[in-house]
């Protein structure tokens, strides 16, 4: 049985993420984790006419360089997966368009990293794929004007709001043996704590990270002091404590061992209220940032939980709350065989 | 009281706390010297020009609005509303952003589908609940004189 307990699955095969890629913006880029991006581009519009042609840009660039460095051709993709923020996932259905390979769109606001290296770990595992790509991109000022206000609009925002991520993030999965590997997925209920603030997704997002968290160590028997890292995806200033707090609630200690890519992604002085966000913010830490990490022995097993907060303008504006999704991998460092 | 009894209500000893106190001495401050700005244009106006006041006063508030426009337009209005709240978005020159900023977003999707049918998305509401205020308001002066 791959299923353990109620909502992880253990996967029985040796699942690889054979190489990653990722493309940002240039706030991203003036951040501290530049070192850790392939394609950093210093305009917004990414050379690009308009911002959905930007977005579109970084998630082709980050799977050509993707499939560059793991040396792999698009010949040998068996499924595409891919989602972003924007209506009708138009920056995945659009780039799909240049996949040669079957593709299944995947929505999971900013949880749809680990929802396709999920779901892509999966189909390995069950045999009905043996390698997989996948996608996510989002950007600064298409989710801007999607969910909120025009660019240039002065509205004074909140401290609890979040600055979304401009990039994107790409990884092919398979058996063939890579540097790290995919050991577990939790996949997460939808929670509705009942906020409704939409510049504090922080708040929104937290119950659902800790409930797929929690459920994780219960399923698999495990406690936080298992793994070298537990990193959610764009909880931001706000939700990073509440979520810690709430595992503290249930008996679960979690402190040295845990940070949030929303925090990491940028340094505090660059106006960025309460952290990043954004379905690129999980996808560009962790496969940018963290892999390296345990390429270089610093981390060896680590469980990413990104967090999705699945609100609409529309719904926001019929005053209902937030649903918030989380779903969380186990990856870990191979070490290099002698 | 924890967060798994009461979550709305535990969360917000959590929540960074919105300095009202501050924010509203900015925007009296910010606000206040707009007008002094746009005040100084009108008698400068009324002065070089030889306009009436009541024109030159217009021809100030547009002064306002035209700067306002230009700032929106090299991406610092925005920053500017960060710093000031209110003082800068309950101007005539946040009315102006609101169009400028509005237009500039939508222009992507061409000028009449986007510029011309968006112009009015963040501004729209000033304008319907302004003449029907301005309509409610002479209703009753009318009555009452």
């Amino acid at each position: 049985m791959k299923l353990a307990g109620k909502q992880t699955w253990v996967f029985e095969h040796d699942i690889y993420i054979q190489a990653t890629g990722t493309a940002v913006g240039p706030l991203e880029a003036d951040g501290p984790l530049r070192e850790s991006f392939d394609i950093a581009h210093d305009d917004l519009y990414c050379g690009e006419k308009t911002w959905e042609l930007a977005e579109r840009r970084l998630m082709q660039e980050a799977i050509g360089v993707c499939l560059q460095k793991g040396n792999i051709s698009f010949s040998d993709i068996d499924i595409f997966l891919a989602g972003d923020l924007l209506n009708q996932n138009v920056t995945a259905n659009y780039v799909a368009r240049t996949v040669p390979a079957p593709f299944l769109c995947m929505f999971g606001a900013c949880a749809t990293s680990m929802q396709t290296i999920a779901v892509g770990a999966a189909l390995i595992d069950g045999g009905f794929a043996r390698t997989v790509l996948a996608a996510t991109s989002s950007h600064n000022a298409t989710a801007e004007r999607q969910f909120r206000y025009p660019t240039e609009l002065g509205v004074q925002k909140p401290k609890t709001a979040t600055f979304t991520v401009t990039g994107a993030g790409a990884a092919v999965m398979g058996r063939k043996r890579g540097r790290w590997r995919i050991t577990a997925a939790t996949i997460g209920k939808v929670i509705d704590a009942g906020t409704a603030n939409p510049f504090d997704m922080g708040s929104a997002m937290a119950p659902a990270a800790a409930s797929t968290i929690e459920q994780h160590f219960i399923d698999l028997g495990t406690s936080p002091a298992d793994y070298d890292l537990i990193v959610t995806g764009d909880l931001s200033r706000v939700g990073s404590v509440i979520v810690r707090q709430l595992l503290a609630e249930s008996g679960y200690n979690v402190t040295d061992n845990y940070n949030d890519c929303g925090l990491m992604i940028y340094r505090p002085d660059q106006n960025v209220f309460a952290g990043g966000s954004g379905c690129a913010c999980c996808a560009v830490v962790t496969y940018g940032h963290l892999l390296k990490e345990m390429e270089r022995g610093a981390l060896q097993k680590i469980f990413v939980v990104a967090t999705g907060a699945l609100l609409s303008p529309t719904m926001m504006q019929q005053k209902q709350s937030i649903p918030a999704v989380a779903h969380g991998v186990v990856m870990e460092a191979v070490k290099e065989e002698r | 009281m924890s967060l798994k009894t009461n979550y709305r209500q535990a969360v917000k000893a959590f929540q960074p706390k919105t300095p009202y106190v501050i924010n509203s001495l900015k925007a009296f401050v910010v606000g206040g010297a707009l007008c002094t700005v746009a005040e100084a244009f009108a008698n400068l106006y009324s002065r070089f020009f030889s306009v009436p006041l009541l024109s030159a006063q217009q021809l100030a508030v547009m002064t306002m609005m035209l700067l306002a426009v230009v700032f929106t337009g090299a991406g610092k209005y925005d920053d500017f509303s960060q710093f000031a709240g209110a003082g800068a978005t309950m101007t005539l020159a946040g009315f102006a952003n609101a169009l400028a900023s509005a237009a500039l977003e939508y222009r992507s999707e061409g000028w009449t589908a986007g510029v011309a049918s968006q112009m009015f998305k963040a501004g729209g509401a000033a304008i319907v609940y302004g003449v029907v205020t301005a309509y409610l308001l002479g209703i009753l002066y009318y009555l009452m004189s």
